[in-house]
C-alpha cells in the first residue's frame, strides 16, 4: 500500500488530464479564496492602517538588509519551526499537520502530473502516505486533547463549530485517502465509494477557504513579520520594551484546563 | 474600561479564558480566536492582558476618564519575573515603568498545601505553625522561670 502510486491505478477509470484539472481548479480556488476573503474582510487596509500607526511611533528605520534578515527569521522561526506557539504540545501537533500537509499536498501534484506514463518511485507514494499519516496524528491529537474549546473552555470534543471547518475537512482528506488506498490495495469492493467520499472532502477542503481558517497559512507569516518589524523600529504596537534583565527565573505557564 | 482582543495577533491559546476571574474571556465560535463576551462585567483586572503570551488584548479606556489618543499597554515577563508599563498622554508625554514581580524563581517557595501535617501534640507547644523555622531563628527568645527575679529583668 505504501509504496503504490493511487492515482496510477485510478488513471484506468478517470483520464490523467481531468485529474490535472482538479488539481488546477483547486489551486485556482484557494488563490481566488483567499484574495475574496482578504477584500472581504478587508484585511489589507486594516494592516496598512496597523503600519501607518506604527510609522508614526517609530524610534528608528529599519534598514533593507535588516528587513531581509527579519524575513528570513520569520521564515525560519515562526514558519518553518512555528515559533509563535509557547505551548510544547500545540507547536508539535502543528509542526506534524504542517509538515505532513506540504508533503501530501506536494506528492499528490507530482503523482498526478509527474507520473502519467513513467512508474511512479516509492519514495514519492511513501511520503504520500506518511504526509498524510503525520496530519491525521497531529490533527487527531488536535482535535481530541489540544482544541482551546475542549482544553480551555471544557467542551465536548464532538461539539463542531464554523472554526472547525478547516482541520475537520483536512482530516477528512487525509484519512479518507489513506481509507481509499488501503481499500484499492486489497480490492475491495468499496473502494470506489471510499474515492467518491475522498474527492468531496478534498473539495470541500480548498472550495470552503472563504470561510474556514485555510487563509492563516498565508496571513500568519505576514503577521509574525509584520510583529518582528515593530519589534525592530520600535514601535511595538506601544509595549513597553523588553526589560534589560536576565531571564533567568524559569516559567509558571500551566497547560489550559477546564474551569 | 473593558477589554478587547486584536484577533489578528490571538493565536487561541485559552490563556486568557483560563484566568479571567468574571469568567467573560471565551472563544469565538468562527474564528477559534479569543473575545470579551460582556464588556459591561469586565472587572479591568488586567489579569488577561498579562497573561496573554502574544500581548493581544488590549483595554478600552472610557472616554470621560481615559481620553482618545492615550495608550496603556502592559508587557508581562514571567522569565525576567518583570512587569513593565508604557503610558502615553495625550499630549505626548510618555511614561515607562517597570518593576519586578518576585525575587526567587517560580515554583521555588512551597505552598501551604506541601507541608507535612502537622502533629496533635503541637497543639500543646507555645510555638505556633511554622516557629521558629518560619521567622529565620533558631528558637524564640523567652523569659524562663529563673530569670523571673525581683530587680533582675
Amino acid at each position: 500500500m505504501f509504496t503504490s502510486n493511487p492515482f496510477a491505478e485510478l488513471s484506468a477509470a478517470i483520464s490523467p488530464s481531468v485529474m490535472q484539472t482538479y488539481i488546477v481548479v483547486m489551486i485556482v480556488l484557494v488563490a481566488v479564496g483567499t484574495i475574496y476573503d482578504v477584500i472581504h474582510k478587508k484585511s489589507a487596509k486594516y494592516f496598512s492602517q496597523n503600519m501607518e500607526k506604527a510609522k508614526k511611533n517609530m524610534t528608528r528605520e529599519v534598514g533593507g538588509g535588516e528587513k531581509v534578515s527579519l524575513a528570513i527569521k520569520t521564515l525560519v522561526v515562526d514558519v518553518a519551526t512555528s515559533g509563535e506557539f509557547c505551548n510544547p504540545k500545540r507547536r508539535i501537533a502543528h509542526l506534524l499537520t504542517m509538515y505532513g500537509f506540504i508533503a501530501y499536498v506536494v506528492t499528490t501534484v507530482m503523482m498526478i502530473f509527474c507520473y502519467e506514463a513513467v512508474a511512479t518511485p516509492a519514495i514519492v507514494a511513501q511520503l504520500w502516505h506518511l504526509g498524510a499519516l503525520m496530519v491525521c496524528v497531529g490533527g487527531y491529537w488536535f482535535w481530541f486533547f489540544i482544541r482551546v474549546d475542549v482544553a480551555a473552555e471544557g467542551n465536548s470534543p464532538f461539539r463542531i463549530v464554523r472554526a472547525d471547518l478547516f482541520i475537520l475537512m483536512l482530516l477528512a482528506s487525509a484519512t479518507l485517502g489513506l481509507v481509499w488506498s488501503y481499500l484499492q490495495t486489497t480490492g475491495n469492493s468499496w473502494t470506489q465509494a471510499a474515492f467518491g467520499f475522498y474527492v468531496i472532502a478534498t473539495t470541500v477542503l480548498f472550495a470552503s477557504v472563504p470561510w474556514s481558517k485555510f487563509a492563516h497559512m498565508f496571513f500568519k507569516p505576514a503577521a509574525a513579520f509584520e510583529k518582528r518589524m515593530s519589534a525592530a523600529n520600535g514601535s511595538r504596537s506601544n509595549l513597553p520594551a523588553p526589560a534589560d534583565v536576565p531571564a533567568t527565573f524559569g516559567s509558571a505557564q500551566q497547560q489550559s484546563k477546564h474551569f | 474600561m473593558p477589554t478587547f482582543v486584536y484577533m489578528t495577533r490571538c493565536d487561541g491559546c485559552g490563556q486568557c479564558v483560563d484566568i479571567c476571574p468574571s469568567d467573560i474571556m471565551h472563544i469565538d465560535k468562527t474564528y477559534r480566536r479569543a473575545y470579551n463576551i460582556e464588556p459591561n462585567m469586565c472587572w479591568e483586572c488586567y489579569s488577561c492582558v498579562k497573561a496573554c503570551p502574544q500581548n493581544a488584548i488590549d483595554v478600552r479606556g472610557y472616554s470621560d476618564f481615559a481620553p482618545l489618543g492615550h495608550s496603556v499597554r502592559v508587557l508581562r515577563e514571567e522569565e525576567k519575573a518583570t512587569i513593565s508599563w508604557k503610558l502615553k498622554f495625550r499630549d505626548g508625554r510618555e511614561k515607562n515603568f517597570e518593576s519586578p514581580i518576585r525575587t526567587t524563581p517560580w515554583g521555588s517557595i512551597k505552598g501551604p498545601a506541601e507541608y507535612d501535617a502537622p502533629n496533635k501534640e503541637d497543639i500543646n507547644s507555645q510555638e505556633l505553625a511554622h516557629e521558629p523555622d518560619g521567622l529565620n531563628i533558631k528558637e524564640l527568645p523567652a523569659l524562663t522561670p529563673d530569670q523571673l527575679k525581683v530587680g533582675v529583668v
